[in-house]
């Protein structure tokens, strides 16, 4: 094993790192969206109906606990190399996060704000879309934060089945004994997480104008 | 840090990231072709196994067909034989670099052919309909067992018989699979008589199988006989008089209904001009020398007048 | 015969319950690498946070180097540490350490912040030191989320621990990637049964740890919040 650190790796292969940063973005965003599509009405349907919410929860959590090699390695046998072996792994682990958010998120809208609602005449879809899920965006976001941050990371491990990404990178550089490769690999999977959670905060400060004015005023 | 430079960052940093994407994605599908179904046809999915040298043969057929018009998809360090075969059989591969002889003795374990045209004939024999062997190169990467030099003079050992009456105190390091392969632990124990004290996974014949060696975690070790490593560590190379480990030529594995005339002709022109000491060189100039795949066999491919 | 069953006849086979293969020795392993892991990652991040948490200097480094810390991709640093140190138990426990200290330093840092200010006069006003502060009323009062740290922590160092079999070494990984390179499907699924079982094992034994050391003043005040 050595320090054979040949920087020069890295401007040779920009078009390589751009395209793998392509694939990484893909498998990794695609469960994210994908699972907030899934946990929102799930969700709903959770605070409407409180007794599944254990349930739910207790499943979620279950498939969460599994380890992602496993989950992966079973799946090529229906959906073969394509990204879904990799995208229905992370959509599950990503519910498993969002679930608990949608449901404290809904719960977390103050009673006098609701009431206030059904006061000026606000159907309950109305309501709901207007003025609990806005409400609850902060908590949601806390979920997508930390959910988004975990599958940046996970995504590599689909490398090890030959499933694209950042990963095959840290492959390339075990097997050829190249420590130059992982630390890029390392870098920009870093990088990446760090600029998603950021455009995360400032999606959620878009979405939550009344946060912004709260603070300029104080 | 005041939000007008927060936002600044997280704008900049977001379109760079998407500009390193977007150079390079070009024509890239990362959802592949489809939940496992195969390409679409003048075009071919070429697979490799988890070592080195299978991936640049991977990537040396991958370039020679792009030369002649064919689109080639890849989809490289899947995993071992165990994993990869039944992907070629349904198609969703459709070129694979295989070594025939180490194919036979998956495909039958009683098998004991030896000598290319036999193991070729024997290899097709038993292929399922849908799967056909195309010509041999002379090249072969066998699987092999070696020692350290230091290990050897201790126990005096040159061939595997030597290895027999000394194995038990041995400990033996190899890919997972090699556990329970014919031509790896099985094979040794039937064959030769030989019985390590323990078994430890380790790569496919990789730099960790290579430091565990040097290191002396395992006395022994399964490594291919164009690895770089062997003559760079001065590792010994027992023989195989019994010839467990037959011949091991690199031949390409095709699906019949995922290519054409080209692709077989291409290929077959390819396996002609390759042999042992070259893909020794071009082995070394990837794992030993870090050049890329993809560099090595665009060279070696122009040299030999095949793009 | 379908998976449960083969993997059934995988747990009660004899010969699988001894030897260095075997399960007991596997799980022997993983635990091995885990807790001198946990060991390090605390013994480095526990004094860490609480006096970052008690001082109140460098707090906004500690938490945004946590969250970025979060996303270190563990097949990148475990393969890294190989490459560079080679192969043996100290490069294999630097990526797990380094990723577990992350969610011990920021839990200990925020438990510590959380305690009331109000407290920490009282205790000042009884005429208690600095350190004294800091061990008889802070740390108390922080329990539960510096529990909550090691939970995290543990979690992450025994799924990671599974990652590490790829460069070679033993533990519960062994069994995935084994099973996987000679498709015995049933010792994969096995060893990914195994591996749940012992991430529910670590949550249950942290939460046995809190119910054991957290007082219980400080624990009616967590969960009534």
């Amino acid at each position: 094993m050595t320090w054979d650190w040949r920087w020069s790796w890295i401007g040779s292969h920009v078009d390589l790192l751009g395209q793998l940063l392509g694939q990484h973005i893909y498998l990794a965003l695609t469960p994210v969206l994908l699972g907030l599509a899934i946990s929102l009405p799930l969700g709903l349907c959770c605070v409407r109906w409180p007794r599944i919410y254990p349930v739910v929860l207790a499943l979620t959590s279950m498939l969460y606990a599994l380890p992602s090699l496993a989950l992966f390695v079973v799946l090529i046998q229906y959906t073969g190399f394509s990204g879904w072996t990799v995208i229905i792994p992370l959509t599950v682990y990503t519910l498993a996060v969002l679930v608990r958010n949608v449901v404290d998120g809904l719960r977390s809208v103050p009673d006098h704000v609701r009431q206030a609602a059904v006061a000026m005449g606000f159907s309950a879809a109305r309501r709901l879309v207007q003025v609990e899920l806005p409400m609850a965006v902060p908590v949601v976001f806390a979920g997508l934060r930390v959910a988004t941050v975990a599958n940046i990371s996970l995504v590599s491990i689909g490398s090890l089945i030959g499933i694209s990404g950042l990963g095959q990178l840290f492959v390339d550089g075990i097997q050829r004994d190249f420590p130059t490769p992982i630390v890029v690999g390392i870098v920009l999977t870093v990088a990446l997480a760090v600029l998603a959670d950021l455009a995360l905060v400032l999606l959620q400060r878009f979405l939550t104008p009344w946060s912004r004015t709260r603070r300029a005023r104080s | 840090m005041n939000s007008r430079i927060r936002t600044t960052v997280a704008v900049a940093g977001v379109a760079a990231l998407m500009a390193l994407a977007a150079c390079g994605s070009g024509n890239t599908n990362p959802l592949g072709s489809g939940s496992g179904a195969s390409a679409a046809p003048g075009s071919v999915v070429i697979g490799s196994a988890n070592f080195q040298e299978n991936v640049l043969l991977g990537e040396i057929y991958a370039q020679a067909l792009e030369a002649k018009g064919v689109t080639v998809k890849r989809q490289f360090n899947i995993g071992a034989r165990e994993i990869i075969f039944d992907q070629i059989k349904s198609g969703a591969l459709s070129i694979l670099p295989e070594y025939n002889g180490a194919l036979l003795a998956y495909l039958d374990k009683t098998a004991t052919a030896t000598g290319t045209s036999d193991v070729d004939a024997a290899v097709a024999a038993k292929l399922p309909p849908e799967l056909q062997l195309l010509d041999s190169a002379a090249a072969e990467d066998k699987d092999s067992v070696v020692v350290t030099s230091a290990t050897a003079a201790k126990y005096n050992l040159k061939t595997l018989d030597d290895l027999a009456p000394v194995a038990k105190n041995l400990v033996l390091g190899g890919p997972p699979e090699f556990k329970t392969r014919t031509q790896g632990v099985v094979g040794l124990d039937k064959t030769y008589g030989i019985q390590f004290k323990e078994f430890k996974s380790l790569d496919t014949a990789g730099p960790i199988t290579v430091a565990a060696l040097k290191k002396g975690d395992v006395q022994a070790a399964n490594l291919f006989t164009t690895d770089p490593a062997v003559p760079e560590n001065g590792f010994v190379v027992l023989t195989d008089p019994k010839n467990l480990f037959s011949s091991q030529n690199v031949t390409p594995l095709v699906n019949k209904a995922k290519i054409n005339s080209t692709v077989s002709g291409t290929l077959n022109a390819l396996s002609a001009k390759l042999d042992t000491t070259t893909l020794a060189e071009l082995d070394k100039k990837v794992i030993s020398d870090k050049q890329d795949a993809e560099t090595v066999a665009k060279d070696w491919l122009k040299a030999q007048g095949l793009t | 015969m379908n998976i449960v069953q083969l993997v059934a006849d995988w747990f009660t086979q004899p010969a699988q319950w001894s030897g260095a293969d075997g399960i007991p020795n596997r799980v022997g392993e993983h635990l091995y690498y885990s807790g001198l892991a946990l060991l390090i990652a605390a013994a480095i991040a526990l004094p860490l946070g609480l006096l970052i948490g008690h001082t109140g200097r460098a707090g906004f480094l500690v938490v945004n180097s946590g969250n970025a810390a979060r996303a270190l991709p563990t097949l990148g640093l475990v393969g890294l540490a190989v490459v560079v140190w080679g192969i043996g138990l100290v490069p294999t426990l630097v990526p797990l350490v380094a990723l577990a200290v992350p969610p011990i330093l920021v839990n200990a840092y925020e438990g510590i912040r959380q305690v009331d200010a109000e407290l920490k006069d009282a205790a000042k006003g009884v005429g208690m030191t600095g350190s004294e502060v800091l061990f008889r009323v802070e740390l108390p009062v922080a329990l539960p989320l510096i529990i909550l740290g090691l939970r995290t922590a543990a979690i992450q160092i025994v799924s990671t621990a599974t990652i590490a079999a790829y460069v070679g070494l033993g533990g519960l990984g062994r069994y995935i990637f084994d099973g996987l390179a000679r498709r015995e499907y049933d010792v994969m699924v096995g060893g990914a049964v195994l591996a749940v079982l012992l991430a529910l094992l670590t949550e249950a034994a942290f939460a046995l740890l809190a119910r054991l050391t957290v007082a219980p003043g400080v624990r009616h005040r967590a969960t009534t919040q």
